[in-house]
């Protein structure tokens, strides 16, 4: 820490930070618009313009851009001197002479940075009497809209775009005050993080599409905390409502987890709320017709007591359900009855990973901290597709060599100007071992690819180059032992190397390969982490709850010992094989599907429950880190639909069944979590508890201006209809209560006076960009302090087959290979189609070409299919489009023919 | 007649002496010297003491300049030398002289400053529009390649250097040294901030000096004759000759080499030949089109980098453009701006927006649309585009003539906004 | 469609530089060189070539005064307007140009004959007013000696 003098007064700050970052943490409002915590410092906008004096002596002082300046002792600096206030609202007259002035019909008015910047720098009056240069705007896609007029050059959206998250299609064009950003012509922006610009954009240029199809002003919008559901990194999120419509999503900084950013799928998956496959009341199937017919709760609840009295009932869970939800079933059904629904591989790879995270092989990075590492080894994942915000973290890791040779200069890690010039020049080390080409190749030192034998086999072989004491690889090709001893090199000379896998390849053999490397390399290296990515929004939460593997509940119902299946927000067409589902299906007399989409499996029921999905919803997931975090509803369900867990105590309470009728709380799901499962204690610490009051008040999720309540249901009823009431979190749904600094768990939005933009955040962090105020929310539920970790023995080499055989692997795409985003037009405009990827001379030999159809069949699974010509695919090897629309579900990766003709 | 190292040997018309005749009138002698009888840091040595101070514009002293170079078996490699011969200020014509006219005198200044600095590659980064010296460079370079002057282990001494051309694609800013590194790299010539300053890490992130034509064209002089002779070429205290020029309404416009320090009242009466019939001095820019105008009372300062900063201009590129009392100084101004927006870069925004306000302010007074407060628009930005306060000089350079202009020719603005029209239309 | 030629040259230069990017510029220049201009097509092909992003080259293309986005004429007419030229008559010989050209600054003629760019100063301010036509430069001249010398460009 530095002592600086700001208008003569002392303070603290970090030493060698930016001086603007300094200020903005110490509390001061400095304008700004081309910095940006996470992008660094590159000085161009001129905003943030401070006066810089050389000693107490001096009395004129210099004007510097505060971004620019290091922090140091004996500092001294005036924000508020009349020059260097004069020159800050300068800029903005500046940029406000191009600027169209539509605040009142641009999405961004209300929450524009450019507008709290005009009013923090103190300009008024235009005296600009020319003139306004015009720009035609681009058609950018499904999830961005762009009005440049707007544009006030801060050159973010390229430096977030290009810089920070790799794209190469939005560009800077032109020069002098005709510069244009866009793309060099209309279509849809590629990258899988496009929707940031958003953020990202101080002004109206770049905005949310779908916002734009039912826009709210920021003011008008409801919020709460939310963690997305559709991925297994658990990003946080904020979501906002008006009349009972989601209508974006925004990032929710969390500094362990996704920090300022999310991705596409998780910006824009959540459509699917309003989804015409919602399930919203309760129906039964009229025994006569076969008819699913709506029906009274209260009636459903009589069936469904009567098929629990008849006994053999059993649940089946599901990993995009919440530990509560879960849980509430296991209570239901009692844990003998209680299977988890996940697929067989998942199943297996989220028990394995949770049982490697305990062992405590190595330290566990969170999300965030994958950024810092320098050297990283992915294992067969293909980050970007399943776990994206990963991806978007891996670009940043590559970059940590080119910092550090920066501080060998003494320049500051900020400078991104620096930075950028350098980055290309010395790349981290960043090796992939991937089943299929990648959308990270285009960063990596070096790919390889293989099967996910083969990939298990050169992880083996990385981690005997580490520490020979672990069993050599045997027959391994030359040019495999040369990559093994390269990256082995590269990791163990690295000061944070880290391991990255999970379950994307659906491979043990390759997460225990993962787990080897990272163990050998942590022995020596406690800096040493290991990653492993998870499907679902609560995989692992789901683990911990020791249900047991889907394939028993089928063996079961086999032998006849299954009645009736109660099954939660799962489509069990999703986790097995068509037939194994159809036949379980008839096996079970009942099946009671409680769900918020109506599925293949909820199709087949005999009586559905609507739930609540996570906007409405208030619950626990455990993300692939074992950070559990809770989201909370951001409206109360409307008609029948109920969270999960509130409506299976509903049932036990109607039926009967324990204490269940106790349950009327999340509070007090947990209290019997937390009783039965001594692991999860954890779950306690997450949130604050429903009765918590900031000096006796609740925390509001609207904002002191939101407009209309009054009215906004003045056509059903002209009295003002009176607010829901949560019992289940300290929030309310109302304007009224404590709004300043509730803990971060709980924070519905980000606003502070003066500051309506995201960059409200500002407000609610300790140190920009650092944790938040209070600490980052989520508890680590697994501790991995005990080390009792064993090495994996390396699997034995199946033989391959012989014949006319290919490996179908698993693919999996950002957008399509999601339950839940799916049903969101804005992404389902991005599906890519159900293809199956091969190599050009495998296709040749089978007949086929780019689009021809074939038919692809596995041991109990067969699907029809185009081809995509890839010249990344090895030959042999086939991409089979798992989990995307239409697609069947095959137990992969499997030896399967191919043959022409659908 | 006094003494003109740099341009003795040129003679217009006839074109540059070829490798043999350069080598027959001393050529590449400097080079022999330097690279067999010194070494790196007394070469240095020599052109600090000379007292060279660069020619490009800003007069930082060369020597100084390459002193900050990394050097040592542990300096980042390669390092790179960068002849700057973008020379697209207006009024400017005096390193095209020295490209056309004798392309070798540049090629060992070259060699032997990377020498002093180690470099192992040079780029010549010289405009499009330069055709006629960019073949006088093609051709001087492939012969030096083929003597032997360039390329491994020069004239037996171990060390190598590979030298390219890079021809502008044409940008003001390319002139601008970190622009101008931005260029090289393929990227959008906009400044880079400095610290880091680029004899640290310039060129992919390498140590780079970036020197103008005519101070490279000075080291094979300063070398050969020595420190002492260079600065008893001068008039005042800064070393040298110095190439300087006249454009506008003068009998006999041009680009001679004087000695450092020569006054303007000789540059302009005797070598220009006075202004031209019928014509009187209204006022001049030193140095370019960047600097601040000077009024007749200047005639009798000395064109060197400290007697025209005292008269509260700079001497720029050396480079004068007279305005005459029948050209309207509103309209001059205004040229100079419409060129400095159009150039803008558009990375930052005092530049960006600003200059484009002060271009169409101008010409709305020159057109007759002015109004009282256009006044305060203009000083508003002389005052707030002061240095420091943009990302790099352009800015700056770009108020120099309009805060003078303002100063000296007000009632022109005046006139013009009473009028409401331009009195010399 | 990019010649084999220029291919050629461009892979040529490419192996010189630094890196891709490097080359870029040389990379424009080579194609504008026999063509004039650049144009969408070429822009993609180019970028196809070189294996860089369109978006990528285009910026680096727009940002350039001499890298022409749009179709040329067969001559191009580089028209000095900064300070010096302007003072000794830069203004008549646009009008001139302009009149007998029938275009006005940055047009091409119908008949694709001529393409007149106003362009910074030359650097031969000594011969003002000063044009450059291809890679001729005529300096000095008054409006009424452009006849003659716009005839020797078909
Ligand atoms: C906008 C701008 C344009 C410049 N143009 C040139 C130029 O064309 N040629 C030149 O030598 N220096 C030019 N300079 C100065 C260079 O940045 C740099 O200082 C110079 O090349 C260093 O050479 P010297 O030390 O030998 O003077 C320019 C500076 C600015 C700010
Ligand atoms: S589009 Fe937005 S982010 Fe990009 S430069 Fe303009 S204002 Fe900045
Ligand atoms: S925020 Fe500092 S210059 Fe833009």
């Amino acid at each position: 820490m530095a002592i600086i003098y700001i208008e003569n007064k002392p303070y603290q700050a970090p030493e060698g930070k930016n001086l603007l970052n300094a200020c903005l943490s110490l509390g001061f409002n400095i304008p700004y618009f081309c910095w940006h915590p996470a992008l660094g410092s590159v000085g161009a906008c001129r905003q943030c313009a401070v006066k810089k004096y050389r000693d107490e002596s001096d009395t004129r002082g210099q004007i510097v851009m505060s971004c620019m300046e290091q922090v140091a002792g004996g500092l001294r600096i005036s924000i508020d001197d009349p020059e260097v206030r004069e020159f800050r609202a300068s800029i903005i007259e500046w940029l406000m002479a191009n600027h169209p002035h539509d605040c009142p019909v641009c999405d961004e008015g209300g929450e524009c940075h450019l507008q709290d910047m005009t009013v923090m720098a103190g300009h008024a009056y235009r005296r600009y009497r020319f003139k306004k240069r015009t720009y035609a705007n681009q058609e950018l896609g499904p999830f961005i809209n762009h009005e440049m007029n707007r544009c006030i050059q801060c050159y973010r959206c390229v430096r977030f775009y290009r810089d920070y998250a790799g794209g190469r299609d939005l560009e800077v064009f032109s020069a002098h005050d005709h510069v244009y950003f866009g793309r060099h012509d209309h279509g849809t922006l590629e990258s899988e993080f496009s929707g940031n610009l958003a953020e990202v954009c101080p002004t109206g240029v770049f905005t949310d599409k779908t916002l734009k199809k039912h826009y709210t002003r920021k003011w008008d919008l409801q919020s709460a905390a939310s963690v997305c559901v559709h991925c297994g990194l658990g990003c946080n999120t904020l979501v906002a409502e008006r009349y009972g419509s989601v209508r974006r999503i925004l990032s929710r900084y969390n500094g362990a987890v996704n920090g300022y950013f999310l991705c596409d799928r998780g910006r824009f998956g959540y459509e699917f709320l309003s989804s015409a496959k919602r399930i919203r009341r309760a129906a039964k199937r009229n025994s006569a017709s076969g008819a699913m017919e709506p029906a009274d709760k209260k009636i459903i609840l009589r069936s469904i007591k009567e098929i629990i009295a008849g006994g053999r009932v059993i649940g089946i869970g599901s990993p995009r359900a919440s530990v509560e939800s879960n849980f509430a079933l296991r209570r239901l059904v009692g844990p003998d009855n209680f299977y988890s629904g996940m697929s067989a591989a998942e199943e297996e790879l989220t028990a394995l990973s949770i049982r490697i995270m305990k062992s405590g092989c190595a330290s566990f990075p969170s999300l965030r901290e994958t950024e810092k590492a320098d050297a990283v080894f992915v294992l067969g994942e293909d980050v970007t597709n399943t776990a994206p915000m990963l991806a978007l973290a891996l670009r940043q890791s590559v970059k940590n060599r080119a910092a550090a040779s920066l501080k060998k200069n003494r320049i500051p890690e900020w400078d991104n100007g620096s930075l950028c010039v350098i980055k290309d020049e010395e790349p981290g080390p960043l090796f992939v071992a991937s089943l299929l080409p990648t959308r990270l190749d285009d960063a990596a030192t070096r790919i390889f690819r293989g099967s996910p034998t083969q990939i298990a086999r050169l992880g083996q072989a990385v981690a005997h180059a580490v520490n020979e004491n672990l069993p050599a690889v045997s027959g391994l090709e030359q040019a495999v032992a040369k990559l093994a001893e390269e990256i082995a090199r590269e990791l163990t000379e690295a000061s944070a190397p880290l391991v990255v896998s999970g379950a994307g390849c659906l491979s043990g053999p390759v997460m225990e390969a993962a787990a080897n490397i990272a163990a050998a390399l942590a022995a020596v290296n406690p800096r040493a982490g290991l990653f492993l990515a998870l499907p679902e929004s609560n995989s692992f939460g789901l683990g911990l709850l020791s249900g047991k593997p889907l394939d028993q509940a089928f063996q079961r119902a086999e032998k006849g010992e299954v009645r009736a299946a109660i099954i939660l927000e799962n489509d069990l067409y999703r986790r097995s094989e068509k037939k194994r589902v159809d036949r379980f299906r008839e096996q079970c007399r009942h099946v009671i599907v409680l769900d918020f989409i109506d599925t293949a499996t909820a199709a087949k029921a005999e009586i559905i429950l609507p739930t609540a999905p996570f906007a409405e919803a208030d619950g626990t997931l455990v993300n692939n880190e074992g950070r559990g975090q809770r989201f909370y509803r951001v409206m109360d369900p409307e008609e029948d639909c109920r969270p999960g867990w509130r409506m299976l105590a509903e049932i036990m309470e109607y039926a009967g069944i324990g204490d269940a009728g106790q349950w009327t709380t999340i509070d007090d799901i947990i209290a019997g979590l937390c009783a039965e499962e001594p692991e999860l204690q954890g779950m306690r610490e997450i949130a604050p508890p429903a009765e918590f009051r900031i000096y006796g008040q609740r925390v509001p999720r609207q904002p002191h201006r939101y407009s209309g309540r009054t009215a906004m249901k003045a056509h059903e009823d002209i009295h003002e209809h009176k607010p829901a009431l949560d019992f289940d979190s300290p929030l309310t749904f109302s304007m009224e209560g404590f709004r300043s600094g509730p803990p971060p768990s709980l924070i519905p939005f980000y606003w502070s006076a003066g500051w309506n933009s995201v960059h409200a955040l500002n407000k609610f962090q300790a140190e920009i960009g650092g944790p938040l105020r209070g600490g980052d929310p989520g508890i680590r539920m697994v501790g991995s302090s005990h080390k009792n970790f064993e090495y994996f023995k390396p699997a034995p080499v199946t033989p391959t087959p012989g014949g006319r055989e290919y490996l179908l692997v698993p693919y999996f795409r950002i957008f399509g290979s999601e339950e839940l985003s799916v049903l969101s037009p804005s992404i389902a405009g991005r599906i890519p189609g159900n293809l199956l990827l091969m190599n050009e001379s495998d296709a040749k030999r089978i007949g086929a070409g780019n689009g021809s159809l074939v038919r692809v069949a596995v041991a109990d699974a067969g699907a029809s299919l185009a081809v995509k010509i890839d010249p990344g695919i090895p030959e042999g090897v086939a991409g089979y489009p798992a989990g995307m629309p239409g697609v069947e579900f095959m137990n992969l990766p499997a030896w399967g023919a191919i043959t022409e003709g659908g | 007649m006094a003494e003109r190292p740099l341009t003795g040997d040129i003679r217009p018309g006839e074109g540059p002496p070829r490798l043999t005749e350069y080598e027959r009138r001393g050529g590449y002698a400097a080079l022999k010297k330097a690279l067999k009888q010194m070494d790196p840091a007394g070469v240095a040595e020599e052109v600090k003491r000379s007292g060279l101070r660069g020619r490009g514009g800003a007069g930082f002293p060369t020597g100084a300049k390459w002193s900050f170079v990394p050097m040592g078996t542990d300096a980042p490699e390669p390092k790179y030398l960068v002849a700057n011969g973008d020379e697209m200020e207006p009024g400017t014509f005096k390193d095209r002289y020295l490209l056309e006219g004798n392309p070798h005198q540049l090629i060992e200044g070259m060699i032997i400053a990377a020498f002093a600095i180690q470099a192992s590659v040079a780029f010549i980064f010289i405009r499009e529009e330069y055709r006629e010296a960019c073949a006088a460079l093609t051709r001087a370079l492939a012969e030096a390649f083929a003597a032997g002057y360039l390329g491994g282990n020069i004239l037996g001494s171990g060390f190598n250097l590979d030298m390219k051309l890079h021809v502008s694609a044409g940008r003001y800013m390319c002139g601008e040294e970190t622009g101008l590194i931005n260029a090289l790299e393929g990227r959008r010539a906009v400044p880079r901030w400095k610290p880091p300053y680029p004899q640290t890490a310039g060129l992919w992130g390498k140590p780079t000096v970036v020197n103008n034509i005519e101070t490279l064209c000075c080291v094979p002089h300063i070398v050969l004759k020595g420190a002492e002779y260079f600065k008893g070429l001068s008039r005042t205290g800064e070393g040298g000759t110095k190439l300087y020029g006249v454009s506008g309404k003068v009998k006999n416009p041009g680009c001679w080499e004087l000695p450092m320090g020569t006054s303007i009242r000789e540059i302009l009466e005797e070598h220009a030949g006075g202004m031209m019939g019928g014509f009187k001095l209204k006022g001049l820019l030193p140095g370019g089109a960047s600097t601040d105008f000077l009024l007749e009372e200047h005639l009798d300062v000395n064109m060197d980098f400290e007697s025209v900063a005292k008269a509260g201009s700079r001497m720029g590129t050396g480079t004068i453009i007279v305005l005459d009392d029948r050209t309207c100084p509103v309209g001059f101004i205004h040229n100079l701006q419409k060129f400095f927006s159009r150039e803008s870069c558009g990375w930052c925004t005092p530049c960006r927006e600003g200059l484009a306000w002060v271009e169409k302010t101008l010409a709305a007074i020159e057109e007759g649309r002015g109004t009282r407060e256009d006044i305060g628009i203009l000083e508003f930005h002389v005052r707030l585009l002061a240095p420091g306060r943009t990302f790099c000089a352009l800015a700056p350079g770009a108020m120099e003539p309009l805060g003078s202009g303002l100063k000296f020719f007000r009632d022109d603005f005046d006139r013009h906004i009473s009028a409401p029209s331009c009195p010399w239309r | 469609m990019l010649e084999e030629i220029e291919m050629r040259e461009i892979d040529e230069d490419r192996a010189r530089c630094h890196n891709t990017r490097a080359g870029m510029i040389e990379a424009l220049k080579i194609v504008q060189r026999r063509r004039g201009w650049i144009s969408d097509d070429v822009l993609y092909e180019l970028s196809a070539h070189l294996g860089v992003p369109p978006g990528e080259l285009d910026s680096v293309a727009t940002f350039y005064n001499l890298i022409f986005r749009k179709p040329v004429g067969r001559h191009r007419i580089l028209i000095c307007d900064s300070v010096t030229c302007w003072v000794m008559g830069e203004e008549d010989l646009k009008r001139r140009l302009s009149e007998k050209l029938g275009i006005a600054p940055g047009e091409t003629t119908r008949d694709g004959r001529f393409t007149l760019v106003p362009n910074a100063c030359l650097g031969v301010c000594d011969r003002a007013p000063a044009i450059m036509i291809d890679d001729d430069l005529h300096t000095g001249l008054t409006p009424a000696q452009l006849d003659a010398i716009l005839g020797r460009y078909e």
